[in-house]
């Protein structure tokens, strides 16, 4: 009698291994940045747990490869990184360091959330390092254009539906009803129940915005990012680095110049003389910087034009306010929208 | 197209996956090319025959002038699904002016393995401490320390072998290294190599076989990393390794070590700064040097203990500028007799680091040596180091 049936053993260890998350166990999800998390926990709800590497304070750019992100990892079901290269320093590092097969790249536990956005900022030509830290895959910072946000919920949606199909149709409505508080938060309430914003936010900026949400623009809090806005369509701003180009393009404004002299090397006091006599001539009213970036530049440039700083989270967490993706892009709205109708220039 | 045309565009493809017809539109990620050059200028108070005592790193600027300390060239990239490579390939001109070339590591480490485990077979530098794993590019001072020199010799302690890596289950993190390596080699100093071709420590050598396990190099690494709050983490390790060394059939060598490293950097940093990092390696090595009768020398079995460390302090000041300080000491057991690799040391070292991006930095540092061996007893250097990265480099490990 065979008292030991190791064939029988073996496979079931490999189906306990390959079965993947239990009833009733949450996925666990660990995201690069703080928005990706808050999107991801709109779209989960209770079926997730959300952990975030970067805690939105810190520039996702540079981080340094700890070990406590390894195990933050370690038994993680999916990975979902903001991709274009931004977490290229650090993102191998921590992913071969949690030893967790199930999320390195190329596998289903490995999610890049720049599927399907509209890449700005392409370099069509040849890059090299004498132009800074330019990103080859376009500009990374696209999460900052709230239809990317959509754009975004429906990605996770997918990957959790594919990885639990359970709960796929929760998902896809999760993702469907953030997509709609994003919509109402931008167009205000005059958004009719049930109509669909997609068109709205397919009037490219520079053009005219629908006479229903044009008229918001005195109706107090039921006003929508679009029409707080609206007034300062063409407006130029000077940014710290240029991180703002989605958040720029989809509001109309226009960039005139970063305080860096080339992307991610420091402002030089040649270009920033340069930047001033730009800015002067120019009469650019606000100067938009990440709330973790330094105070000297911005500072000094300001003293010189008369223009504003303006320091904004860039990311949710960014800070106290910042709670949640909405309540993130509603600082950063109402922030620029405050210094720019109080400057003088 | 010419042939040799055709063989530029084949090239230009298969290293960087530009296709100069379709702009950056296919970007395969086969290899990872990065080329690291490492220079450096400076004065010593000491003359050339003392100063390649005192600079005794092969990477460290050691001749009053001009020193080309690394030109590294270093290839990475995912094998297939299952495995990583790399390799780095070291140049230099040495302070006579001779040009060398040295496989430095070439490396495959798994991917998949289950239960925390990764394997890493080729060549490759030990897994001992800190500093021990790091290139010279990525050091915080122009030159290595005083004990890695004696313990591991000018290249730093490397050969070909296999380790197997455990992330264990722990609730913090903390990971083992286990490692079998070839003892012989000329980076394999305190085991069967020696600077000198027949002398160690004063003992005349022997060649010895490999005839079992013990012939070979046996590393043991315990490595922990903990969060001290969201702004600091330490890094504390315990390492140790055991090997036959060339006195003798009875000869053999154990070195043990800890290192500490903690590093401070606010949430809200620009690029990185500001940050505090302190880093600091205690080694102790028991040499046990076999019974020696011959024309040459006449030895009794006995123990050589050599023991020594340093401590250093980097602080990121502002975006792009460290400054940092580091104090080292160094000892060997039984009678002075003037041995540079044994003797008395200590040296204090004070740098100030700009970096104008991530890929070039311009440092200059000071030493203040004390040893026996000298005969004013004290030196001083004066050097600057600038480096450059081309390409693709891998991120550093925290």
């Amino acid at each position: 009698m065979k008292v030991f049936n190791v064939k029988a053993l073996l496979m079931g260890i490999m189906i306990l291994l390959a079965a993947g998350p239990a009833a009733g166990k949450k996925l666990q999800i660990v995201t690069t940045t703080t928005d990706l998390k808050a999107i991801a926990e709109a779209v989960g709800g209770a079926y997730v747990s959300v952990n975030s590497i970067s805690s939105g304070r810190q520039d996702p750019h540079f981080i340094d490869a700890k070990p406590s992100y390894m195990l933050k990892l370690r038994k993680a079901d999916l990975f979902i990184r903001i991709g274009l290269e931004l977490e290229q320093g650090w993102e191998r590092l921590i992913l071969e360091g949690s030893r967790n097969r199930s999320i390195l790249l190329g596998s289903r536990g490995h999610l890049d959330a720049s599927a399907g956005i509209r890449r700005l900022e392409v370099p069509t030509g040849a890059v090299d390092r004498s132009m800074g830290d330019v990103h080859p895959l376009g500009n990374p910072h696209y999460w900052l254009d709230p239809y990317n946000a959509r754009i975004i919920a429906g990605t996770i949606a997918r990957r959790l539906g594919e990885l639990d199909p359970e709960h796929e149709a929760q998902y896809a409505r999760s993702a469907a009803s953030f997509s709609r508080q994003v919509d109402i938060a931008m167009f205000g309430s005059a958004l009719q129940e049930g109509e669909d914003a997609e068109g709205l936010w397919q009037r490219r900026p520079g053009g005219n915005l629908v006479p229903g949400i044009e008229a918001q623009s005195d109706a107090g809090e039921a006003r929508g990012w679009q029409a707080q806005m609206a007034p300062f369509r063409g407006v130029k701003v000077v940014t710290y680095h240029r991180s703002w180009s989605y958040f720029l393009e989809r509001f109309g404004l226009v960039a005139a110049g970063e305080l860096e002299s080339k992307p991610g090397i420091s402002p030089s006091p040649g270009h920033l003389k340069n930047l001033i006599e730009t800015m002067r001539a120019q009469q650019v009213p606000i100067i938009i910087v990440a709330s973790f970036k330094g105070d000297k530049a911005p500072n000094l440039v300001a003293a010189k034009t008369g223009a504003t700083v303006v320091k904004v989270p860039y990311s949710v967490g960014g800070n106290d306010q910042a709670g949640d993706y909405i309540a993130m892009m509603d600082q950063l709205v109402t922030r620029i929208s405050t210094a720019l109708t109080r400057s003088s220039l | 197209m010419n042939v040799h045309a055709a063989r530029s565009l084949i090239i230009a493809v298969l290293f960087t996956g530009y296709l100069p017809a379709q702009g950056i539109a296919v970007q395969p990620r086969y290899v990872d090319i990065s080329l690291s050059g490492l220079f450096s200028s400076g004065w010593s108070s000491a003359a050339a025959g003392e100063l390649l005592a005192l600079q005794g790193g092969a990477h460290d600027p050691n001749k009053r002038g001009f020193t080309v300390q690394n030109v590294e060239l270093s290839l990475m990239g995912a094998v297939d699904p299952f495995l990583r490579g790399e390799a780095h390939l070291i140049f230099q001109i040495d302070a006579q002016g001779e040009s060398i070339f040295e496989l430095e590591e070439a490396f495959l480490t798994t991917q998949t393995l289950p239960f925390g485990l990764q394997v890493r077979a080729g060549t490759y530098f030990t897994e001992f401490g800190r500093l021990n794993p790091q290139h010279p590019h990525s050091w915080s001072y122009v030159d290595q320390p005083v004990i890695n020199t004696r313990m591991f010799g000018g290249d730093g302690l490397r050969g070909p072998g296999v380790r197997v890596a455990w992330l264990s289950p722990l609730p913090w993190y903390a990971e083992l290294f286990l490692g079998l390596q070839n003892a012989n080699g000329e980076t394999a100093v305190s085991f069967l190599n020696s600077p000198e071709e027949d002398r160690f420590l004063g003992r005349p050598l022997v060649d010895r076989e490999l005839e079992s396990m013990a012939d070979l190099l046996r590393s043991v690494r315990w490595l922990n990393s903990l969060s001290l709050g969201e702004e600091t983490t330490v890094n504390l390790g315990l390492s140790a390794l055991w090997g036959p060394n060339r006195t003798g059939e009875e000869g053999k060598t154990a070195i043990y070590g800890g290192d500490l490293y903690l590093k401070w950097q606010p949430l809200a940093n620009d690029q990185g700064w500001p940050f505090v990092a302190l880093q600091g390696e205690l080694m102790h090595r028991n040499y046990l040097a076999a019974a020696h009768s011959s024309e040459l020398f006449i030895g009794i079995q006995e123990t050589l203990t050599d023991m020594g460390g340093y401590l250093q302090v980097q602080w990121g000041l502002k975006r792009g500028w460290v400054a940092g300080v580091r104090y080292e000491s160094a000892t060997g057991s039984g009678k002075d007799d003037g041995d540079p690799l044994r003797d008395q040391r200590t040296r204090v070292g004070g740098n100030l680091t700009y970096y104008p991006s991530e890929f070039s930095k311009v440092r200059l540092q000071l030493n203040l040596d004390r040893a026996r061996f000298f005969e004013q007893g004290k030196a001083w250097g004066l050097w600057l180091q600038y480096e450059f990265l081309l390409g693709r480099h891998a991120g550093h490990k925290f």
